[in-house]
């Protein structure tokens, strides 16, 4: 809109939209109503994050004489750096270099699929038994929130005293159906570890899963399933090419959020595996190199790379579930 | 005919195993903290004595009542702070338009995704320089990293439900945005701020890493803490019965709030999940 | 009282031009309704004129003042909203006191206000309860009494009818009616999509189509000399029946319209003849369809219970020649 436009038209036309107080208050509150919490995040979450990453390119040392003050930048030897012997061999150090960090991953990775694909079955199965409408639904809900509630370090000790080798109940129940001959110490041994760590796992999150893939199912509509009863459709086959199709959003959100839980795991292999090579996740072993071994600035590089590890996992999947959905709503 | 009892009876079947599965740890626990001396040793699946020797040895412990004492106080005013910030921020973030809304939410939310073990180092430097070190202000001030995402964005998700026309009525009637969020939008809110507070609590009194890395002296400790820390008089002495009793006594009270509190509770956790 | 101008305003949503130019006079103590079919507009210019949005470019003014920059609050205004908007914790008299309490009225002076209201309204028995506790009309009436105790220079109307029922809606139409008459200094803008409350509750109508005014007017203005075909066909109810090709032709147009109550059975100069198709029978009135050879039957009024029967064969004439409206290929009139 030009002066001569307005000349012509023979109205008066505003160059600049005469902005009404109302809207530029409300912009300025939101500001005001936001800064405290970004400043929160940013001091607990930011900027921890930054120095993290930063002692991981460090020789940082809590033994040393002025602490964290005394670290020089050393580049990328905590992750990978190698060193030639006198006899020509070469050894290469750094996390990516060390055995027990891929033990650790293993561990972590081996953990989170088990409990997730487990989690994921057992939760469907409960979810479509309170999602079905019978006396003592009630009862149902209420009993598989109590798994949830109890604390994870709770849950261990419990755990712990019914695996015990010499009084568990667990030894006592198997061995009276015959399914052990000899009383085994599932949290201690090395074979067995993992299966304890999973057993409690699995106990405590399925409820979590349970729900949200109710709250998945409670949102089809119920004249599908009438529509398929009148058709005389199997249930089973209901399930898969009716059921599943239409939960899929809430499962993928449930999986997602579990998956990330389950790789960033720490309290339940620390309380109830301590010092088992076939438990350590990356967690575990990361807070074990920063505080008990005095290698911080190791440590640091672990906890970095497992935060590229979320990360990387992170928005794979969201790519992923966007590049589906786009197929989808063409 | 007979098929429909067959499928009926293994259905409820299910469902008793599923409510024996999901108590039995729990029955299990408090079964064995009324035990006392020597029938610890004995397997039982039905209670067998009733004695209060656990629960006095807990109590007598020493720092358990003060880490009970502990954790109420960091949980309760993790929660207090963290519905302070996220009640205002999830006004500015569901009823007023602003470019980058979207993405600010989006990056609130990837905070919750962090490994706390990834902000553990730098969080231990900070809160050494801040003097928090075992400190309760040093866990409530680390609590924050992951209740304050979850909360602001479940209230997010509830104050955008919230009737557009009673807002714009509000404004008509000259009410500021900070009278529309405490004298309009709050008393509308309150199960969603039950619910919230609830679940963030309930986050809080587990946690379990940053205490068990920020505090060091007993007096400090919280309960998760306390619990895992429970030894015997020897190195070989686990004091099992102790420990089933200090696991009552903190998870009885959680475990009744869940349970008075299961609608929202539901709601609450679905209303994070599903619909984000 | 208040008189309002809107010169050339504009309204963007992003890049989409909702209100294209709009340039309106509302006189002062006027009952002005906006009314046109949906997504033409109404709403978005009665929320400029409260203040909710902001306007892209032009300029409104109450009473000579410019007011673009003031927030709703300040403009002197109240608003009735289509879902009554009561604030669901609060008790009838504090719904009415709120705003009056936010700006610092005295204790006194509010009780007064809003007793006064009350009983104009007749909800004085009402202001202690919820308004859960309320029917639908009982809330609409506090909301009205809402926006009275604001004591506003200019009352806003959005489409408040429109969740009530049959029977409620005309019995809250002669409320707002009466209102009108016994605060006749105040000036009320009132938006629906229903052109028979446009035409009981206003004083002027302005019909708006795709975010433009298609004509301003007295309601009877409207109806017998509507502007374009689009108000001619908007206005009246049943809708006007149109005519093109050799019927307009005969009235050497384009198109011609002319409404079923303009229209009798006669054998003298029949101008249409044709077979009735459907009749719909009122009790007040009868409809009777009449395939005369057009795309769309037309439709005629008789008094009572038509007697006329299916398949019956009716000779068909305006009542008076000028009562048939003629139109050019832009849908202009035609000036006899």
């Amino acid at each position: 809109m030009t002066t001569d436009s307005a000349a012509v038209a023979g109205t008066l036309s505003i160059e600049k939209p005469i902005k009404s107080e109302l809207f530029v208050s409300r912009a300025r509150a939101a500001m005001w109503f936001l800064v405290p919490m970004l400043v929160a995040l940013a001091v607990v979450a930011g900027w921890p994050l930054y120095r993290t990453i930063f002692f991981s390119f460090t020789d940082a040392k809590l033994s040393a004489p002025n602490g964290l003050a005394d670290a020089h930048w050393i580049g990328f030897k905590n992750y990978w750096s190698s060193v030639t012997l006198g006899s020509g061999k070469v050894v290469y150090t750094g996390v990516l270099a060390d055995k027990q960090w891929w033990n650790a991953a293993w561990n972590t990775a081996r953990f989170a699929v088990a409990s997730v694909v487990l989690e994921t079955v057992f939760g469907t199965i409960v979810a479509l038994v309170l999602n079905a409408e019978f006396p003592g639904r009630g009862i149902v809900r209420a009993a598989i929130l109590i798994p949830w509630a109890i604390p994870t370090i709770v849950s261990a000790k419990m755990w712990g005293w019914m695996l015990n080798d010499q009084f568990g109940i667990i030894n006592d129940l198997f061995m009276r159906l015959h399914l052990i001959d000899h009383k085994i110490a599932w949290a201690a041994t090395a074979d067995t570890a993992m299966y304890a760590v999973l057993a409690v796992d699995v106990w405590k999150t399925t409820p979590f899963m349970a729900l949200l893939i109710l709250a998945g199912l409670q949102m089809v509509p119920k004249d599908i399933y009438e529509a398929t009863a009148i058709d005389g459709v199997h249930p089973v086959k209901v399930f898969f090419r009716v059921t599943l199709p239409l939960v899929r959003p809430a499962l993928m959100v449930a999986v997602i959020f579990r998956l990330l839980d389950a790789l960033r795991i720490f309290d339940l292999i620390y309380v109830l595996t301590p010092n088992s090579d076939q438990t350590k996740t990356m967690s575990v072993l990361a807070r074990q190199n920063l505080f008990e071994f005095d290698k911080f600035a190791y440590g640091s590089a672990e906890s970095t790379l497992l935060f590229l590890l979320i990360a990387i996992v992170t928005i794979l999947y969201i790519w992923i579930g966007r590049v589906n959905l786009g197929g989808e709503n063409r | 005919m007979a098929w429909f009892y067959v499928k009926r009876t293994a259905f409820y079947l299910l469902v008793l195993a599923i409510i024996v599965e999901s108590v039995f740890p729990f029955y299990y626990a408090i079964l064995t903290s009324f035990k006392s001396g020597t029938s610890l040793f004995e397997v039982n699946y039905w209670p067998t004595m009733f004695s209060w020797d656990n629960y006095i040895a807990v109590f007598q412990n020493g720092s358990f009542p003060q880490n009970l004492l502990n954790s109420v106080i960091v949980a309760a005013l993790t929660v207090a702070l963290s519905l302070l910030f996220a009640v205002t921020a999830a006004y500015a973030l569901s009823r007023v338009r602003f470019r980058g809304r979207s993405a600010l939410l989006l990056t609130i939310l990837s905070v919750s995704m962090f490994p706390q073990v990834a902000v553990l180092a730098g969080l231990f430097e900070v809160i050494r320089a801040f003097g928090l070190f075992n400190t309760l202000w040093g866990l409530i001030f680390s609590y924050t990293i992951f209740t304050l995402p979850f909360t602001v964005w479940v209230l997010t998700t509830f104050m955008r439900d919230l009737p557009i026309e009673i807002e714009e009525a509000a404004i008509v009637d000259g009410a500021t945005p900070w009278v529309i969020i405490t004298k309009v939008f709050l008393p509308l809110m309150w199960p969603a701020l039950v619910t919230t507070g609830l679940l963030a609590f309930i986050a809080a009194w587990n946690e379990f890493l940053f205490a068990l890395t920020f505090t060091s002296s007993n007096a400090t400790r919280t309960v998760p803490v306390a619990i895992a820390l429970l030894s015997g008089a020897s190195q070989f002495e686990i004091p099992w019965g102790t420990i089933m009793a200090a696991s009552v006594i903190v998870t009885v009270p959680l475990v009744v709030l869940v349970l008075i509190f299961q609608r929202k509770i539901i709601s609450g956790l679905t209303a994070g999940g599903v619909k984000g | 009282m208040a008189e309002l101008v809107l010169k050339d305003v504009r309204k963007s949503f992003g890049a989409v031009e909702v209100i294209k130019g709009v340039s309106l006079d509302i006189r002062s103590g006027e009952f002005m309704v906006f009314v046109g079919p949906s997504g033409c507009g109404k709403s978005t210019l009665l929320r400029l004129i409260a203040g909710l949005e902001d306007i892209t470019s032009g300029t409104l003014s109450f009473d000579g003042q410019v007011v673009n920059s003031l927030s709703p609050s300040k403009r002197g205004i109240a608003m009735v909203f289509q879902s009554y908007a009561l604030y669901p914790h609060m008790t009838v008299f504090d719904n009415m006191a709120f705003g009056m309490q936010l700006s610092g009225g005295g204790k006194e002076e509010i009780k007064k206000r809003v007793e006064d209201a009350a009983k104009l309204l007749q909800i004085s028995q009402y202001l202690e309860r919820l308004p859960k506790q309320l029917s639908g009309g009982q809330r609409q009436r506090v909301a009205i009494g809402r926006a009275i105790v604001r004591d506003p220079k200019v009352f806003l109307f959005d489409e408040p009818l429109s969740n009530l029922d049959a029977a409620l809606r005309v019995a809250t139409r002669l409320e707002i009616a009466k209102l009108h008459h016994s605060m006749d200094n105040v000036t009320m803008i009132y938006v629906t999509h229903d052109q028979v409350e446009a035409m009981t509750l206003a004083d002027r109508i302005c019909v708006l189509r795709d975010g433009l005014i298609e004509q301003v007017g007295t309601p009877l203005e409207l109806y017998n000399n509507p502007q374009s075909l689009f108000v001619a066909g908007f206005i009246g109810s049943p809708k006007m029946n149109f005519l093109n090709g050799q019927f307009a032709d005969a009235y050497k147009a384009s198109t011609i319209g002319i409404r079923s109550e303009h229209i009798q059975v006669t054998d003298t100069d029949p101008m249409w003849k044709g077979q009735v198709v459907h009749s719909e029978k009122l009790g007040s009135d009868s409809y009777i369809f009449v395939d005369i050879g057009a795309p769309e039957p037309i439709i005629v009024r008789q008094n009572g219970t038509t007697s006329k029967q299916l398949g019956e064969t009716l000779n068909l004439a305006p009542m008076t020649p000028g009562l048939v409206h003629r139109f050019d290929q832009a849908g202009k009139p035609l000036v006899h």
